[in-house]
C-alpha cells in the first residue's frame, strides 16, 4: 500500500526541517485523558454488564425486558454503551494513526471508525431506551 | 501502512563465512554486512574469534574482527566503556552497547549482531543517526531562562539536582529509540524515548524558566503521545534507564496544567 508522507521522498529538506514538520498540533492532553478516564469507567461498567446478562441468561423475554425496564439497569446499561463506544473510538483512532500512513486511507478509516462507533452507540441506546421505557 | 516485511532490496542473504582460527576456544560471529557500493543486498557473513587472543567484550571480538580477519567490516566505536554510546548495535535480538556487553553474557554459541533497528544503514553496522539527533536538538537541550543571568551560576538545592538522576546519564547511544515500535512505524512525527528523556531532564531541572514553553512543543498527538507504554525503551537501555517513566511523568505534567 501507497505510503504517502512526505517525509521519506527524496529530498534535500535538513533533518531539523523534517523533525519539526507542521509543528506541534497543541493538543492531544484531552484525548488521552478521556481515554484513561473511560478505561477506568470501564471496568465497573462492564463488570455490571456482564452481571445483567448473566442475570438474563436462560430466562424468558419478559423477564429480560422486566430487569431492563428497572431504572438502574437501565442507566447502567446506557453508562456502559457510553463509555465503551467513546474507548473503542478513541483507542480504534490511534491503532489507525499508528499503522495507516495513506493520506487518504487514514482519514476514510478515521470517518469510518467514527462513523460506526457512533453508530454502534446509537443502536444499543435505542435498543435499551426501547426495551426499558 | 506500516511496513512490516523488509523491502526486497533489504532482505539480507547467507554471507561469507570467513577463515576459522586455529585454536580451541573459538566463538562464532554472525555479522550482518551491507555496503552501497556492490549493489547487492545484505548479507550476513560468518565469523571465528578466537577467545585466547581476544578481549571480553563483544566490542573486542568485533576489533579482533576488523584487525585479523576482515579490514573492511565496518562499524562506529571510540570510549570503549560505555560513556560514548556509538557501538550501539543489535546483539543477540537486543539494542546494547557492544563495549558493555561481555561475550560469555551472550551465553550462545552463534552470536548475531546486526545494525540499529529500522534505521536507514549507511554500511554494515553503522545506522544514519541525523534524524535521531535531529529530534534530539528539536527538544532544545540546554539550560533556557528569561531572568537576568547571575553573576556566578543559576543554583539548585541538592534536593533539586536529585531530581536529573536517572536523567542526566543518557549518552544518546539511540538503543531506545530504535527499540520502539511506535518510533518504527512513526518516527518521522514521534520524537521516540531519547529526546523525550531528554525534553523531561528539562523540563524538571528547576533552574529552566521555559517549562510551559518545552511542554507547548510536546503537545501533539504525535510528538509525545505516540508512546503506548511498550516499555522497550526501559527494557534495552544500557545505562538502565527508565525512559517510559520520563514520558510518563512528561503526561502528568500535562494533565497537571489542564485538570
Amino acid at each position: 500500500m501507497a505510503d504517502n508522507r512526505p517525509e521519506i521522498r527524496p529530498s534535500i529538506r535538513t533533518a531539523s526541517a523534517r523533525v519539526k514538520g507542521l509543528g506541534p498540533a497543541h493538543h492531544g492532553t484531552s484525548e488521552w485523558w478521556l481515554h484513561r478516564v473511560t478505561a477506568v469507567s470501564n471496568v465497573p461498567l462492564i463488570l455490571a454488564f456482564v452481571v445483567i446478562i448473566a442475570k438474563m441468561a436462560g430466562r424468558p423475554y419478559p423477564e429480560a425486558v422486566a430487569l431492563i425496564s428497572h431504572p438502574l439497569v437501565a442507566i447502567l446499561l446506557i453508562l456502559a454503551v457510553i463509555s465503551v463506544t467513546n474507548h473503542m473510538r478513541m483507542g480504534l483512532q490511534i491503532v489507525i494513526e499508528d499503522y495507516v500512513h495513506d493520506k487518504g486511507l487514514k482519514i476514510a478509516a478515521v470517518m469510518a471508525n467514527n462513523f460506526y462507533c457512533v453508530a454502534v452507540a446509537v443502536a444499543c441506546l435505542y435498543a435499551i431506551l426501547r426495551v426499558s421505557l | 501502512m506500516a511496513q512490516f516485511n523488509l523491502p526486497k532490496n533489504s532482505q539480507y542473504t547467507e554471507g561469507k563465512t570467513w577463515p576459522r582460527p586455529a585454536g580451541q576456544n573459538v566463538q562464532e560471529f554472525r555479522i550482518y554486512r551491507w555496503n552501497q557500493d556492490d549493489g547487492a543486498n545484505p548479507r550476513i557473513d560468518t565469523y571465528y574469534v578466537d577467545r585466547d587472543d581476544c578481549g571480553p567484550m563483544v566490542l573486542d571480538a568485533l576489533l579482533w574482527i576488523k584487525n585479523k580477519i576482515d579490514p573492511t567490516l565496518t562499524f562506529r566505536r571510540s570510549c570503549r566503556e560505555g560513556i560514548c554510546g556509538s557501538c550501539a548495535m543489535n546483539i543477540m535480538g537486543q539494542n546494547t552497547l557492544a563495549c558493555t556487553l561481555g561475550i560469555d553474557d551472550c551465553q550462545s554459541g552463534q552470536i548475531k549482531i546486526y545494525p540499529l533497528p529500522h534505521m536507514p544503514v549507511l554500511k554494515d553496522l553503522v545506522p544514519d543517526l541525523t534524524a535521531f539527533f535531529a529530534q534530539h536538538a528539536a527538544i532544545e537541550p540546554w539550560l533556557q531562562t528569561e531572568s537576568p543571568t547571575p553573576e556566578k551560576e543559576w543554583r539548585q538545592t541538592p534536593e533539586d539536582r536529585t531530581r536529573l538522576d536517572g536523567l542526566y546519564e543518557c549518552i544518546l547511544c539511540a538503543c531506545c529509540t530504535t527499540s520502539c515500535p511506535s518510533y518504527w512505524w512513526n518516527g518521522d512525527r514521534f520524537l521516540g524515548p531519547a529526546a523525550l528523556l531528554q525534553a523531561y531532564r528539562w523540563l524538571i531541572d528547576s533552574r529552566d524558566e521555559h517549562t510551559g514553553e518545552r511542554l507547548d512543543t510536546l503537545h501533539d498527538p504525535f510528538r509525545l503521545y505516540r508512546c503506548h507504554t511498550i516499555m522497550n525503551c526501559a527494557n534495552t537501555c544500557p545505562k538502565g534507564l527508565n525512559p517510559a517513566k520520563a514520558i510518563a511523568e512528561i503526561k502528568k505534567m500535562m494533565i497537571a496544567r489542564e485538570v
